[in-house]
């Protein structure tokens, strides 16, 4: 072990540009390392980061926790999966077919919320989504909005056959909307709300169709957590007072949305709409209950099915039971003996039970 | 002896110029089968067997979903991109480049304007270019033009400023007009600079196709690279990063016996 360790160094400071280490051996430690981007279910962190909620919790259980801001999401999870740091927030999609098919055994520390209306897919001259079938569609390939878009096209019996997809950057679909070229698009929040105010624009679907599918989470590497639970219960407690301080009606409130608004880019008045259009759970308990819940089971069980279809669940998958899956009820979607991607409620319990 | 007079022997040079390789591929077996050691589903140094498969897959096996093979159909469509960005971008540079070299009303007018045009950032202007253009090939051929062309524009203009004064003069005093001089003194003589210059672009042009297929495109080789980074799919990425070198260097090399072939007078210049 020690020998591939030295050449994995070897090989690592030989290339230089690689710049990260091998994923870390099980061990307890002191520092952790953790990264996260622009969304809005995700600003908490930034905010709880800039306001030292995350040094109060992080000093309370005696360890340090480092949080990287990163312009760009799949970087983000890319860095995850090779290592660079101990938790990343994505959405359960990218987390089963990022890390987890990349073999990194990933659990889900905290459910953050799920979308109910910030992916939205939007068609012009046309009255509803059946007016699709036929037309070029702009959309992130492979990301939650392409998984949008299979659902709603699956609600009004058609099939990705009937479009043709394109893949677009999201910086650019608002700009992309206004070319005379781009007739439908997928998309997801703040370009959602941009592209609803545009003369043309009609929504014809969006994620409160498919309530509960889209799942913001943080989740860390099983083996980290494993060894050192302090790291889960911080980032629990960080969550849990960032949550409770951005829901609630006060001027401390405001002033948080104000600060995340102007942070993602928006203001206090924009962010409150994409917020309107999360189903954020500050509440531990309510958190707990959406974990557990049947329907948690039967939302992975449409997406891993999506990512089979696509490719994406591992090269060499044969079938949607290659990764396993563990729920919080020790259900295993899957293949039992490959368990990458876990569900765990301990923490958000522990917080539920004021027991942090 | 003295290090700059050493004598190598064919053997040597050979085992040199290829260790370079071997080091480097060396280094990524021990990097990979490290890695691999430790998580046999690692992305990111992905074993040979599986970049062997990759590239099966992309090359050799039709899409399950179009049947298309998609690294030619890809190869194929950032060429097309490429070669109208760069035909075009050429074509700019001799007209404007030589009339920027031989008339001095055109250099008034159009000199500051280009050397201005040829430090824009053109990136940043993609979202314009996008709106304006639309999201199809223009913009794409766009993008590549404007982050090309000026620059070899300025290249050619100054070689032609560049031509001794003598010559001009001596034509002069023959009786050759403005047009029959561009036609038989100027142009011979900036068409191999014009093409040394236009093997100098093939690598910024790359990197503008690879930025416009980035954002919006249905196939491409940039396109597929930033697709599959999504997933972290090195095992995609090294054939496609090899691939875009090969096709690179290829055209760099027949560009070069172009030269050669077609301007023999012009000397080797660049021997590599």
């Amino acid at each position: 072990m020690t020998l591939t360790r030295r050449m994995t160094f070897a090989a690592m400071a030989a290339f230089g540009t690689f710049g990260m280490a091998a994923p870390a051996v099980a061990q307890e430690q002191t520092a952790f390392k953790v990264a996260w981007s622009i969304y809005v279910g995700w600003m908490p962190w930034g905010y709880a980061a800039d306001n030292g909620i995350v040094d109060k919790w992080a000093d309370k259980y005696g360890i340090s926790i480092e949080v990287t801001q990163f312009n760009d999401y799949v970087e983000s999870i890319n860095q995850y999966t090779a290592g660079a740091y101990d938790a990343v927030t994505l959405t359960n999609m990218d987390g089963l077919s990022i890390p987890s098919a990349g073999g990194i055994d990933t659990t889900a520390v905290i459910v953050g919320d799920f979308s109910d209306g910030n992916d939205a897919v939007f068609i012009k001259d046309g009255e509803t989504l059946a007016d699709i079938a036929g037309r070029d569609v702009n959309l992130v390939e492979f990301s939650v909005s392409h998984y949008l878009l299979a659902r709603a096209l699956d609600s009004v019996d058609l099939s990705e056959r009937d479009v043709k997809v394109i893949n677009t950057a999201d910086p650019d679909m608002v700009g992309a909307f206004q070319t005379p070229d781009v007739t439908a698009l997928v998309t997801w929040n703040p370009m959602v709300s941009e592209i609803a105010l545009l003369p043309n624009a009609v929504k014809v679907f969006d994620s409160a169709q498919i309530s509960g599918e889209i799942i913001d989470l943080m989740v860390a590497n099983t083996q980290v957590l494993a060894d050192n639970p302090k790291f889960g219960q911080a980032l629990a407690g960080i969550w849990y007072e960032t949550a409770t301080l951005m829901t609630s009606d006060s001027a401390e409130g405001a002033a948080a949305r104000a600060a995340m608004g102007a942070a993602s880019g928006t203001d206090q008045a924009g962010f409150e709409a994409q917020m309107a259009a999360t189903r954020l759970f500050a509440d531990p308990a309510e958190a707990v209950g959406f974990t557990t819940s049947d329907a948690l089971g039967d939302t992975m069980n449409l997406v891993r099915t999506f990512l089979f279809d696509k490719g994406l669940l591992t090269p060499g998958a044969t079938s949607e039971d290659a990764i396993g899956i563990a729920l919080p009820d020790g259900t295993i979607l899957g293949d039992t003996s490959n368990v990458k991607f876990r569900f765990d409620t301990t923490f958000m319990q522990m917080a539920a039970d004021g027991a942090l | 002896m003295r290090l700059i007079n050493q004598n190598l022997s064919p053997t040597t040079t050979a085992a040199l110029k290829f260790a370079p390789f071997a080091a480097l591929i060396l280094i990524y077996l021990l990097g990979s089968a490290a890695r691999l050691a430790e998580n046999p589903n690692d992305k990111l140094l992905p074993a040979l067997s599986s970049i062997a498969r990759a590239v099966d897959l992309m090359a050799f096996t039709p899409d399950r979903r179009t049947g298309d093979y998609l690294l030619w159909t890809d190869t194929w469509s950032s060429l097309k991109r490429l070669g109208a960005g760069l035909g075009i971008s050429t074509a700019l540079a001799l007209i404007v480049g030589i009339c920027i070299g031989i008339l001095p009303f055109f250099r008034a007018f159009f000199a500051p304007f280009v050397s201005f045009v040829s430090m824009v950032p053109p990136l940043a202007l993609l979202p314009i270019l996008f709106i304006s253009m639309g999201l199809g090939e223009t913009s794409k051929i766009a993008l590549i033009v404007i982050g090309v062309a000026p620059i070899m524009i300025r290249d050619l203009a100054q070689k032609v400023l560049e031509l001794p004064r003598e010559q001009i003069v001596k034509a002069e005093t023959l009786s050759a007009s403005s047009w029959l001089i561009a036609w038989r003194i100027v142009l011979p003589q900036a068409l191999p600079r014009l093409l040394g210059s236009l093997r100098l672009q093939l690598g910024p042009a790359f990197l503008f196709l690879i930025a416009a297929e980035a954002i919006s495109a249905d196939s491409g080789l940039g396109y597929r690279i930033f697709l599959v980074r999504r997933y972290l799919s090195m095992d995609v990425i090294f054939p496609y990063v090899a691939w875009i070198t090969f096709l690179a260097a290829t055209a760099d090399f027949a560009l070069d016996r172009l030269r050669r072939r077609l301007f023999p007078w012009s000397g080797p210049e660049s021997g590599t």
